[in-house]
């Protein structure tokens, strides 16, 4: 802005400047001309006319003779001439009297004419300096009113700035405060800070979803555990306040330690769950003939199954259909899925494992007849501890199909639960070899080594 | 049979010792890595049951340092769940075992046993004799005194391996590892019915039953 200024004021000076030399260089024409055609008496004429005071001009003659005596013109004496570098000569009106009583500079220039007669045309600087001083007063002004509107404007903006910094402040130590359903409040502008509180509020739904979830899980933990633990201080207190008996205190801790077990089962359940939710670094992928894996998991249930009236069939092609899994993390999904299916099965009825290929994909179902799941709660199963209200007086930890999903997520797969009409279809699906391959390529190196 | 314990944790080691030696077994005990690794090899040991995690040394890297100075005695590795990675398992594969930890003592104690053959063995048998029962591992033919028995392979498999560790209690972990290479938990008596389908071939029709249940542990083939 300063150097905006700086250029204005420059070049009008540098205009009103040529304007002066102009002007004086025109009235020397001017007066040339009369000097030529009438002679001296006609120049004495034309100056005494020019510098009549009544016209008001600014410019300055003094015609004197050989012996300086002044002839014509509207200064008393002639002044102390010095010549400027630009061939200019400036002097210094002193206060004869004529004008005003201030001294001020005066530009000029002189001739010597025939008969030792000389002449000077100059011109008072007072209104140059004026109009300068006037354009200075102007620039100074104008630019000190722009400084200050530039200050307010500056601080009116970085106020409402550092208002909505603020808000967003706010909200974030009312949230830290415990007010978790809190948000930062939008203008509806649509500038970058609502942009930016749209953001932080979608994060902040998202932190209280996983929240909520993790809330829900550490409930069902404790309630889940509450229960066996209570049962197992029971049968113990129960064993101290009976009569004293070797026999009888061996089957409590027996049945204790059975207890445990099922407590320390579901624990590594959880942190199964929570190790493949990561993205186990343990699971190891390689190769596998996944309806080879039915056929073997099959072989194992099939006594299961016949042990409590249940048909076991078995539905695979002969050639292999080839996945790329770990036969440990893949064997405790699907295990859990049959043996699901051989739990909620009543006497007489059957369990079908079938692998198929459906495009690039592998599919591993196991269908029953049982009761099979309300549609509205296949997908809640899949929560750790949820359990439909059928199976609550069933054994089980609530974790299997949790563990589950975790298992095939980390194979890049899917697992949905379906109908059976009547029953219940379990259907898992992975990516067959090929497809697997640029799917852990896609995954964190650590998952793969 | 004298063992030695690898192990740093104070109340985990005393529980092992006092458990190994009421099973009338002779136990040295060394709190960290280096002196686990110098007892190892400066005695002899029949077998050697190492926590993977020790002060100032990976179990592992005492596995390694013993094979490495053509020392092949048997080593349980304990493990948390965490830590049980290929590694743990290839060690498997070498004649070794792993077990994660917190662990039933009776199910250390069968691997403990199990190990403990293995090493005494070793020798590739095409017949295994137990009691009147005789399994032909190469013909694939089972026979109780005069009866010729007809298993399912899976039954053979299972059959095998429990003659194979006769006389001593085999764990329902350890058959779903060894017979059929599963490691997870069933939530179903999956074990058992196999062992009580078994049970109806080899036992059924004879006096005295040599399939039993060990409460509380597992089970344990025994000449009737």
């Amino acid at each position: 802005m300063l150097a905006m200024l700086a250029l204005i004021y420059w070049q009008t000076v540098i205009y009103g400047t040529r304007q002066t030399d102009e002007t004086i260089d025109a009235e020397i024409t001017g007066l040339a001309e009369q000097y030529r055609q009438r002679g001296l008496a006609g120049l004495v004429a034309v100056i005494n006319e020019r510098s009549n005071p009544e016209r008001g001009s600014s410019m300055l003659y003094l015609l004197t003779d050989q012996r300086q005596h002044p002839l014509a013109g509207n200064l008393s004496r002639w002044p102390d001439l010095e010549v400027q570098a630009d061939g200019w000569m400036r002097f210094r009106l002193s206060d004869d009297g004529r004008r005003d009583s201030s001294p001020h500079i005066a530009q000029a220039t002189s001739f010597v004419l025939a008969g030792g007669v000389q002449l000077l045309v100059g011109r008072d600087l007072a209104e140059n300096t004026a109009f300068r001083n006037r354009i200075v007063t102007a620039l100074v002004s104008s630019g000190a009113l722009m400084l200050l509107l530039g200050l307010v404007g500056g601080i009116v903006l970085s106020r409402r700035a550092l208002a909505r910094i603020e808000t967003i402040n706010r909200t974030g130590d009312l949230i830290m405060a415990g007010e978790f359903s809190r948000r930062i409040p939008l203008k509806g502008s649509g500038d970058e800070f609502d942009r930016l509180a749209q953001n932080l509020n979608a994060m902040l739904d998202q932190i209280e979803r996983l929240m909520a979830g993790m809330r829900q899980v550490t409930d069902n933990i404790a309630h889940d555990l509450r229960s066996p633990l209570g049962r197992l201080r029971s049968r113990i207190e129960m064993a101290l306040i009976e009569e004293p008996s070797t026999e009888r205190y061996r089957d409590v801790l027996q049945q204790t330690i059975g207890e445990a077990d099922q407590l320390l089962a579901t624990f590594t359940a959880l942190l199964d769950i929570a190790e493949a939710e990561a993205g186990s670094p343990r699971a190891k992928l390689v190769p596998l003939d996944l309806a080879a894996f039915a056929r073997d998991l099959a072989d194992l249930y099939e006594p299961v199954a016949e042990e409590k009236g249940l048909a076991l069939k078995i539905e695979t092609a002969a050639q292999p259909i080839e996945v790329r899994g770990d036969r440990h993390m893949l064997s405790r999904a699907v295990a859990n899925l049959v043996e699901n299916a051989l739990k909620y099965t009543p006497t007489g009825g059957t369990v079908r494992i079938s692998v198929t290929t459906d495009g690039t994909m592998a599919r591993l179902a196991v269908a029953d007849d049982g009761p099979g799941i309300p549609p509205d709660e296949r997908e809640r199963v899949f929560d750790r501890f949820y359990r439909l209200e059928a199976s609550r007086t069933t054994e089980g930890n609530g974790l299997g199909l949790s563990l589950a999903r975790a298992v095939v997520r980390l194979h890049g797969g899917t697992i949905t639960l379906g109908g059976n009409g009547p029953g219940l279809v379990a259907t898992v699906s992975l990516p067959l070899a090929a497809t697997a391959e640029q799917f852990e390529r896609s995954m964190p190196v650590n998952n793969r080594r | 049979m004298k063992l030695l314990v690898v192990e740093d944790d104070r109340e985990a080691a005393a529980f092992l010792v006092k458990g190994l030696k009421e099973s009338g077994h002779t136990v040295d005990h060394a709190a960290d890595g280096r002196d686990g690794l110098m007892l190892a090899t400066t005695e002899r040991f029949d077998a050697i049951i190492l926590d993977r995690m020790l002060p100032g040394m990976d179990g592992l890297a005492i596995v390694a340092a013993l094979r490495a100075s053509d020392n092949h005695t048997p080593v349980l590795i304990l493990s948390a769940l965490d830590q049980v990675d290929d590694r743990v398992r290839g060690l498997k594969a070498g004649g070794d075992d792993y077990l994660t930890k917190p662990y039933a003592f009776s199910e250390l104690m069968a691997r403990i046993e199990s190990l403990l053959r293995r090493g005494a063995g070793g020798k590739t048998e095409t017949k295994l004799r137990v009691g009147e029962l005789e399994i032909d591992l190469l013909a694939r033919t089972v026979r109780r005194g005069a009866a010729e028995i007809e298993l399912l392979p899976r039954e053979f498999r299972l059959l095998e391996y429990l003659a194979r560790n006769a006389g001593h209690v085999v764990t329902r972990t350890m058959l779903l590892e060894q017979v059929w290479d599963y490691h997870f938990d069933p939530q179903t008596n999956v074990i058992d019915v196999h062992i009580s389908r078994l049970r109806q071939k080899i036992d059924k029709g004879f006096m005295k039953p040599m399939l039993h249940t060990v409460r509380g542990a597992g089970y344990c083939l025994k000449a009737a």
